[in-house]
C-alpha cells in the first residue's frame, strides 16, 4: 500500500526529480518576485499592481550563509520524541535571477562542514517527517559540487 | 527637530527566572520610577503598557493590567505590542501623549515572565504566519538565524569565534557589576568556547537568554518637570520607530525568503541601519557625538552587527574596534554599559525600556560601578519580528 504524499505547504514547490522546482509568484506591471508567493497584491510601494502570475524559481543559487539545528527545535516543527535528536543544517541561498535569498534545509548528511558561503547548491524534493499513511515533502538545499563536474 | 521629553523616573525589577506573575514584576518596577520621579500615581494622567504575550489576551492588555495592580485612578491607558520593539513603542506612544498635549506625565511599563527553552510560535495551525511557518517547515528557531547572521559576518569580514566570545567576556563583566542582571558571573573566552554548539557557530554562551523582568519609567513634558523642580532631567530627544522600505534584502527573523531586488535597488543602507539613521537625524546628532549605547545583543556577532549599523565603525569593521577596546569601558564608545542581554537574558517587552532606564542612569551620572565618565548623549537600540526599529536617543 502506498502512503500519501502531501507538500507541507500547498503551492510552494512543483515537480518531481530534475524538475523539482519552488514556485513563486511574478507582477505582470513591475516584474518583482515574491517567494513565498504573494497572490493577492503586489508588495513594490511603487508599483501600480499588476496580476500575480505562478513562476518556477531559478533551481540553482549560491549559499548566503548556513548554520544548523544542534537541539531540536519546538513544535509545531514535527519529530519523534523517542528518537535521539539529529541535527540538520539550515541553508540561506542567493538566487541570481530572482535577487532574493531562500531559506531552506540541507539535505540529509550535509553538515555545516561541507557548506560554505557562495558555494553553488540545488534545490531537491526532500521529506520532512513521514508515518505509516503520509509522507510530508519539503524542498532541500544540495551542494552541487562533485555532481555535475 | 521635536521637543524633548523628560525622564523623571526610572525602575527596574531584577531579571531573572522567579517564576512568578508579569504583573509584580511590572508593578514592582512602576513603583520604582514613581519613586524615583518623586510622584505619587495618583498624578500620572496616562499609563502606557508593553504587553507580553504571555497570559491570554496580551498581557491581559497590559496597560490597563498594570493600572489595575497600581490602584485604578482613572489615568488614560495605551498598550503596544511590537515584538522586542514594544518598549520603544510604548515610549515612543507615551511621547506623542507628552508633545501633542494629552498628557503632563505618563507611566510606561513593560514586564514579561518567559517560557523555559526556545522562543515558539502562539499554538494552533496558521499557514498565513511566516512565524508559523518557519517552525513548522525548517525548524528554524531564533537561534538559528542569528547563526546565519555570524557566518556570514565570518565569511564576509574575518570575524572569529574568538570575537564573538571577547563580546560575552566584555558585557559580562559589565554584567557582574549591575545589581538588576540576571547573569552577574565574569565569563572567560574558554568558557564561551567550551560551551555546547546551539546554531553553528554559535554556542550557548554566545546567545542571549530568556528572562523574567520588569522595566518603567516616567516621562514628563520638560515644562512639567522644571515645575517639579527637575529642570536638569535627562531628555528622550528621539525616538525611532521606523518599517524596512522594499525591497528588504537581509533575511530578517521569522522570514522563510528576503524581498527580490530584480524590481526595485534596494536603499545603499540595511533596515538596521535606518533605525539609527532615522534616530539620529530626529536628535541632531551623529555617531560621533555618542558617550555610550545600548544595542540588542541577542547574539554576541549580532552585537558587532550593531557597531556597523549604528555608525560606529565602518562596514566589516566592528571585530577591530572591539579588539581595540573601543567598546569597553574607557573606550571610545562603550557599548552595553548595562551588561547588555548577555547578562539580562531577553524578557521581551521590558527590554528596550530597561535599556533607557541605562541610558537615564548613565547620563545622571548614578551609574555606580558601572559609570560611563562625562556620559552626555546615549542611544539605546533594537529591532523586533516582522519590521520594528526601535531606537531612543537621551540626553542630559
Ligand atoms: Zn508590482
Amino acid at each position: 500500500m502506498s502512503r500519501t504524499h502531501m507538500p507541507v505547504v500547498e503551492g510552494w514547490f512543483t515537480g518531481e526529480g530534475d524538475g523539482f522546482r519552488l514556485l513563486g509568484t511574478r507582477c505582470s506591471a513591475c516584474a518583482s518576485v515574491f517567494f513565498p508567493r504573494e497572490d493577492t497584491h503586489c508588495r513594490n510601494p511603487g508599483c501600480p499592481g499588476g496580476e500575480l502570475e505562478e513562476v518556477p524559481l531559478s533551481p540553482r543559487g549560491r549559499v548566503w550563509s548556513y548554520t544548523d539545528s544542534q537541539y531540536r527545535p519546538p513544535s509545531p516543527y514535527v519529530t519523534d520524541p523517542e528518537l535521539p535528536w539529529r541535527p540538520y543544517a539550515l541553508v540561506a541561498v542567493e538566487l541570481e535571477a530572482e535577487r532574493l535569498v531562500v531559506l531552506g534545509q540541507a539535505v540529509p548528511g550535509v553538515t555545516v562542514g561541507d557548506l560554505a558561503v557562495g558555494m553553488e547548491v540545488e534545490v531537491v524534493p526532500g521529506v520532512l517527517h513521514e508515518d505509516a499513511e503520509t509522507v510530508r515533502t519539503t524542498w532541500q538545499w544540495r551542494p552541487v559540487r562533485g555532481r555535475a563536474v | 527637530m521635536t521637543d524633548d521629553v523628560a525622564v523623571l523616573g526610572v525602575g527596574l525589577h531584577p531579571w531573572g527566572k522567579w517564576g512568578r506573575g508579569f504583573v509584580e514584576y511590572g508593578a514592582v518596577a512602576a513603583r520604582a520610577a514613581l519613586a524615583d520621579a518623586g510622584l505619587d500615581w495618583r498624578q500620572v494622567g496616562s499609563i502606557v503598557g508593553a504587553d507580553t504575550v504571555r497570559g491570554g489576551y496580551p498581557g491581559y492588555v497590559a496597560g490597563a493590567t498594570f493600572a489595575k495592580a497600581l490602584g485604578w485612578q482613572g489615568a488614560r491607558v495605551t498598550s503596544v505590542y511590537a515584538a522586542c520593539a514594544s518598549g520603544a513603542q510604548a515610549i515612543g506612544a507615551a511621547r506623542a501623549q507628552i508633545l501633542s498635549g494629552l498628557a503632563d506625565t505618563v507611566l510606561v511599563v513593560g514586564a514579561d515572565a518567559a517560557p523555559k527553552g526556545f522562543f515558539r510560535p502562539a499554538g494552533g495551525s496558521r499557514p498565513d504566519d511566516p512565524d508559523w511557518l518557519r517552525f513548522r517547515v525548517l525548524g528554524a528557531t531564533n537561534p538559528t538565524y542569528f547563526g546565519l547572521y555570524a557566518r556570514r559576518r565570518m565569511a564576509l569580514h574575518g570575524d572569529t569565534a574568538v570575537d564573538f566570545a571577547q563580546v560575552k567576556v566584555k558585557n559580562s563583566a559589565m554584567g557582574a557589576l549591575n545589581p538588576y542582571a540576571r547573569y552577574r558571573k565574569r565569563v572567560t573566552a574558554e568558557e564561551v568556547a567550551g560551551s555546547p554548539t546551539v546554531a553553528d557557530p554559535l554556542r550557548l554562551l554566545d546567545i542571549c537568554a530568556t528572562s523574567d523582568g520588569g522595566a518603567a519609567l516616567v516621562l514628563s513634558s520638560t515644562d512639567f518637570a522644571r515645575r517639579h523642580g527637575r529642570a536638569e532631567a535627562v531628555r528622550i530627544r528621539a525616538v525611532s520607530t521606523v518599517t524596512p522600505r522594499y525591497p528588504n534584502t537581509v533575511l530578517d527573523l521569522p522570514d522563510i525568503a528576503t524581498d527580490s531586488a530584480v524590481a526595485v535597488a534596494p536603499a545603499a543602507e540595511s533596515f538596521r541601519a535606518s533605525i539609527a539613521r532615522a534616530a539620529y537625524e530626529e536628535a541632531g546628532v551623529g555617531p560621533e557625538d555618542l558617550s555610550l549605547a545600548e544595542v540588542y545583543d541577542l547574539s554576541t556577532a549580532l552585537e558587532l552587527q550593531w557597531y556597523e549599523d549604528l555608525g560606529l565603525c565602518a562596514e566589516g569593521e566592528a571585530a577591530k574596534l572591539l579588539r581595540e577596546g573601543a567598546t569597553a569601558p574607557g573606550g571610545r564608545i562603550p557599548v552595553n554599559a548595562s551588561g547588555g542581554l548577555a547578562s539580562f537574558g531577553e524578557a521581551v517587552p521590558a527590554q528596550a525600556i530597561a535599556q533607557v532606564c541605562e541610558l537615564t542612569w548613565q547620563l545622571r551620572g548614578s551609574a555606580g560601578d558601572r559609570q560611563i565618565p562625562g556620559a552626555r548623549v546615549g542611544i539605546a537600540t533594537n529591532q523586533g519580528l516582522f519590521g520594528h526599529g526601535s531606537a531612543v536617543l537621551a540626553v542630559r
